[in-house]
Parts: structure tokens; C-alpha cells; sequence
């Protein structure tokens, strides 16, 4: 304890921080590094000594499973997240425009935010069920389309579905931030470009837009640090089907790690897979930490 | 002057509302047509229409999806399974409620227990989170150190691993140690998830709050540690509320690492327990809908109380940092 004592005070103020963070994200990464490397089967505790190089990521670099699951988790966060984007815009441009009961609104908007992911992908299942769904509900009895529609059974409709259920949950985060950065927004420029003669749509790209870009890439830094929840909604919606043709890294890595056992090669594919998030991560953070530098020069 | 009003009422540092000394009150109410700009275009008038059409649209997308599920949840299966109409049912029944509390005449599952759980393992992770996260959080806004900037982007980055891909290594040490199962285990990988984002927020409200003044306080005769708590603490209110809301919602929400760490009634959480209502082949829809809304009803009491809150915290603390 003496010796806790000496320490200047930032670094006892931080020690809690890095101690949890320590045992419960570095430690057990720093395992599941090691295990990857050993063919480590759950239900043969042995084998976690048996050391085996780099054979489960020269086998998971050879599986096609796994490059598809790869370029759809890809695919996947890159649709979702300029999708989100570009709604959340839309969403705060239009609530930017209503002045009466937007604080009314606000709160309205933030409704999804609340519903946890697993809440989302099962609400989403239902909706899309092909015998009970209210979606196919309302095509057959209100748009005369006799047959029912399959939006979790067939491949292309089963990733748009969650893509749409990952969108609904999520758009509102953009929307606030965005908002915020509507109205943090001096007036004096779009004033000026009002008297220049621009239209509505030349001062939004000239003036408006730059002034938003900062706020945007804020919110992708949120969104991207926990875009590993979709693993919820997939999990839930399709668990990966219809035949392996929505499976994600996250989703392919857990079945491989607690259905097939197969700690050390499952443990490979979550290390791609955190490597791929912080990838996003660490360039959207980059972007943040510039745009914070720029506001702050505006704000100066 | 509307606009003035509200870019004001938000702009303030701490995210409080400063609608009592903004002069929008003194001026023309706030609907009224001339209180909009100027029309830019001929077609003000069509735009102003296509605004109010677009907010209702996209309002009805936000709402339909969560309101659908939460109707349901007052039908029977029968009536889920039949499909007899959209929004008007035949009739409601609270026996989905009475099911899933075992007041009724089907008791499988005990969501008495799941709740019990949630509450006490979500209320336990975010007060541990949010004070290790404002420890930190001070430290990263107060002091300057070596190597802080990555400190705080490694602090950072462990929040960006998925849950799903800590769970692996985290269920096989926590199964040497014996904490699967346990609230203990769960709590603490809880407390581990939200202190990057808690000591990001806490963070960003420190640095708006003027060093001079803990420092006045101090040549004052206060302690370091007497004008942290009379001067600083209370102005970051708002911040650190915003960041237990949010550790408490993902608390509350987890699912992948909890449906892995807790197994038996004891530890279950909420959202594991939405599972218990699907089997092989069938699902219990009614029954999942009625835990759907005991999910999502505390969650926002809650977020409406403290909205305000949540809003300044996820911009203030976020952007201005």
C-alpha cells in the first residue's frame, strides 16, 4: 500500500481503469492469442498444449466459409453504416425544420435506441415471418399479392432484412448527433449565402455539409465501436441461414467456438474479427480527433 | 429568432436548458409563419408540406415497428397465429402478463428471477463503471502525463472489441475461476465494457469546466479533494448521468456474453431469457412480445426522465472533448 502512496495522483485515479480493462479485455485477448495457435478443443482440455503454429489461420484463410463471411461483414458494416448515415442526416434535417414540439420529436426519435439488439432481431423476425409477419400481412391484404414472401428464407431478402432491422435500431444515434451539429451551427454563413443568391440546395452542399462533416465522423466513431451488436440481431433473426448465406465472422467464429468446440480455431476468427473492428475503429478515430481539432479552431 | 432560441438553448456547455433566459418567449410564438426565414424559392409553401409529410412518415417508421410488437403482446397466440387484423383485435388479454409472472395457469418461465437479475446486475455494473469511468475520466481531463494520448486510445479501442469475440477467451477463464454463472462474473465484465465510453464522456464534460475554478477553491482552504467535490462534481452532473444511462442501457441489453456466463435461473438476464420462449420449432410469440415490453418499459421511464441528458451527453461530451 506504501508504495501505491508514491504514486503521482493521475496514475492511482487510472489504475481502476486499466486494472478491469486488464483482466477482463487485454488478459483473456492475450489468451485467445495463444490459443489460436494450439488446437485447443473445449471439451479435450489436453489439447490446449498442443501448439500448432499457425494452422488454424492457414485453415481459415483456405476456408471459403470464412473469406464469404469476411467480405459479407464487410459488406455488411459498410451498407449499415452509410445507410445510417444518410437516414440520420435526413431524420435531422427534417426535425431541424419543425419548430414547434421538437423537443417532442427528439424524444420520439430516440424510441429505438432503447430496444436492445436481441429485442430488434426478434421483433424484426416476427415482422418478417412469411405466416404471420405484419409485413407480409399488409402485401397480401392491402397490395393483392397472393404469395407469401420468404424475407428470412431467401438469401438477398435475408440481408436486406437485417440490414433494416440493424438501420431501425441504429439511425437515431446519427440523427442526435447530427441534429446537435445543426444547431450548434452559426446562422451568419447561410445568411450570407442567402444574400449571394444561392439556392436552398447550393448552401447545404457549400455551407452546411462542411460545417456537419466533423459531426458525422463522430458519430461513425460511436456507431463503429459497437457495431459488433449486429451479432445479436443475426444471431436471432436468421443464425446465420438460410445455408450459411447471412453468416458474419461473429456469428461463423461462435458457432465454431461453442457449437463445434473448436476453442483455437474459433479463437483465430474472432482475432481477424476484432483486428477488422478496430481497423474501423482506429480510422474513424483518426478522422474524430481531426474534426475535433477543427471545431475547436471554429469555436476559437 | 426561433432558430437564435434554440441554437442557445443547446449550445450551453453543460447541455442545461437555458429557455428561461432565451428571449424567444418575448417574441412572436414560435409557430407562426413568419417566424420561419424568409422563403428562400417560389415553392416555400411546398416545402413546408413536405416537411410535415416527411416528419410523419418518418415518425411512423420510428414508432410502428416497437408499437406492433407491444400490441401483440396483449393477444393471445391464438389470435397472433390466426392473423385476423392489423391494429384492431377482436380482444386483449393481459394473460400473456399474468403467464410470464406465473400468475396465470402456464408457468415455464421465470421471469420474476430474470428481472431480479437484470436489476441487480446492471444497477451494480453501472455504479462500479461510473466510478472507476470519472476516476479516469478526471485523471485524462485534469492531468498531463506521458503517453496520455494512448492511454486513451488504447482505453478506447478495448471497447471496440465485439462482445461475441471476448466471449470465447473470456468463458474459458472465467470458467477456471469459477465465475461462470455468478453475478460477480457478469457484473465484471460489465464494469470492463463501459468504462471506455464512461471515461470518454466524463472526460469531455471536465475539460468544459474552467481549471480555475477548483483552483480558486483551493487557495480558498478547500483540499484537492473538497473542491473536487463542492465545485467540479456537481457542474459534471450531467455528464456522468448521461454516462450511467448509457452503461446501464448496455448493461441491460447485453446479450452475447451473458447468454455464455449465466446458465441457471440464479443469473439469467432478461434478454437470455427471451430465448426460453423459442424451441426447435416453434416460438411462444405472445409470450415473447409480453417479455419484449417488460424489457423495454424500464428502459424508457428511464431514457424519458433523463433525455436531456442523454442528448447533451452523447454531443457535449462526445464533441467537444
Amino acid at each position: 500500500m506504501m508504495s501505491l502512496r508514491k504514486l503521482p495522483p493521475e496514475a492511482r485515479l487510472l489504475i481502476p481503469s486499466f486494472l478491469v480493462i486488464g483482466l477482463v479485455v487485454a488478459l483473456p485477448l492475450v489468451f485467445s492469442l495463444y490459443t489460436s495457435f494450439t488446437a485447443y478443443r473445449l471439451v479435450r482440455p489436453e489439447t490446449i498444449w498442443n501448439f500448432i503454429w499457425f494452422k488454424n489461420y492457414i485453415r481459415l484463410f483456405e476456408s471459403v466459409d470464412f473469406w464469404w463471411a469476411f467480405g459479407r461483414t464487410v459488406l455488411f458494416l459498410t451498407v449499415v453504416l452509410n445507410l445510417e448515415m444518410l437516414f440520420g442526416l435526413g431524420l435531422a434535417l427534417l426535425i431541424n425544420q419543425v419548430t414547434r414540439g421538437q423537443r417532442l420529436l427528439r424524444t420520439i426519435m430516440m424510441f429505438p435506441m432503447m430496444f436492445s439488439p436481441i429485442l430488434v432481431g426478434f421483433q424484426f423476425k416476427f415482422m418478417f415471418n412469411d405466416n404471420i409477419g405484419i409485413v407480409n400481412h399488409i402485401l397480401q391484404d392491402w397490395f393483392g399479392i397472393t404469395q407469401a414472401i420468404g424475407w428470412l428464407v431467401d438469401a438477398k431478402l435475408a440481408f436486406f432484412s437485417l440490414a433494416v432491422a440493424e438501420i431501425w435500431n441504429s439511425t437515431a444515434v446519427f440523427a442526435i448527433l447530427l441534429l446537435a451539429g445543426l444547431m450548434a451551427m452559426p446562422q451568419d454563413p447561410l445568411e450570407a449565402a442567402r444574400v449571394d443568391g444561392c439556392t436552398p440546395i447550393q448552401a447545404f452542399r457549400h455551407v452546411t455539409l462542411p460545417f456537419l462533416m466533423p459531426f458525422v465522423y463522430i458519430a461513425m466513431t460511436i456507431r463503429s465501436l459497437d457495431v459488433g451488436r449486429a451479432f445479436d440481431i443475426v444471431k436471432i433473426m436468421t443464425n446465420g441461414g438460410p445455408a450459411g448465406r447471412t453468416e458474419l465472422i461473429w456469428t461463423l467464429s461462435a458457432r465454431a467456438g461453442y457449437e463445434d468446440a473448436r476453442m483455437g480455431y474459433a479463437n483465430a476468427m474472432s482475432y481477424v474479427a476484432v483486428l477488422l473492428s478496430i481497423l474501423f475503429t482506429v480510422h474513424f478515430f483518426r478522422k474524430l480527433n481531426a474534426s475535433r481539432q477543427y471545431l475547436n479552431e471554429v469555436d476559437a | 429568432m426561433t432558430q437564435i432560441a434554440h441554437t442557445m438553448e443547446n449550445q450551453h456547455p453543460l447541455g442545461r436548458s437555458l429557455k428561461t433566459a432565451s428571449p424567444a418567449g418575448q417574441f412572436a410564438p414560435l409557430q407562426d409563419e413568419g417566424d420561419l426565414p424568409e422563403p428562400w424559392f417560389p415553392a416555400a409553401l411546398a416545402l413546408r408540406w413536405s416537411v410535415r409529410i416527411g416528419v410523419f412518415i418518418a415518425m411512423c417508421m420510428i414508432l410502428l415497428p416497437g408499437l406492433w410488437v407491444m400490441l401483440n403482446a396483449f393477444r393471445t397466440n391464438g389470435a397472433i397465429l390466426a392473423r385476423d387484423s392489423l391494429f384492431l383485435a377482436s380482444s386483449y388479454t393481459l394473460d400473456n402478463f399474468r403467464n410470464i409472472f406465473g400468475l396465470g395457469d402456464v408457468t415455464e418461465i421465470p421471469v420474476k428471477a430474470y428481472f431480479m437479475n437484470s436489476v441487480i446486475i446492471s444497477v451494480t455494473s453501472t455504479v462500479i463503471a461510473i466510478m472507476i469511468g470519472l476516476a479516469g475520466g478526471y485523471a485524462f481531463a485534469r492531468y498531463k502525463f506521458r503517453y496520455k494520448k494512448y492511454l486513451f486510445v488504447g482505453l478506447m479501442l478495448s471497447r471496440a472489441v465485439p462482445g461475441i469475440a471476448l466471449s470465447l477467451p473470456v468463458f474459458i477463464i472465467w470458467s477456471w475461476l469459477g465465475l461462470i454463472d455468478t453475478k460477480v462474473g457478469t457484473i465484471l465484465v460489465y464494469v470492463a465494457m463501459n468504462v471506455p465510453f464512461s471515461v470518454w464522456l466524463i472526460d469531455g464534460f471536465f475539460r468544459q469546466i474552467p481549471r480555475e475554478l477548483a483552483e480558486a477553491a483551493e487557495i480558498d482552504g478547500c483540499t484537492r479533494w473538497q473542491a473536487f467535490w463542492q465545485v467540479e462534481f456537481p457542474m459534471a452532473k450531467s455528464g456522468i448521468a448521461s454516462a450511467a444511462i448509457f452503461a446501464f442501457l448496455t448493461s441491460w441489453n447485453e446479450f452475447a456474453l451473458a447468454s455464455q456466463l449465466t446458465r441457471t435461473t440464479d443469473t439469467k438476464t432478461l434478454p437470455v431469457g427471451l430465448m426460453d420462449f423459442t424451441s426447435q420449432f416453434t416460438i411462444n410469440w405472445a409470450g415473447m412480445c409480453a417479455l419484449a415490453v417488460v424489457i423495454i418499459i424500464p428502459a424508457l421511464i428511464l431514457t424519458f426522465i433523463v433525455q436531456k441528458h442523454l442528448i447533451a451527453g452523447l454531443t457535449f461530451g462526445g464533441v467537444k472533448g
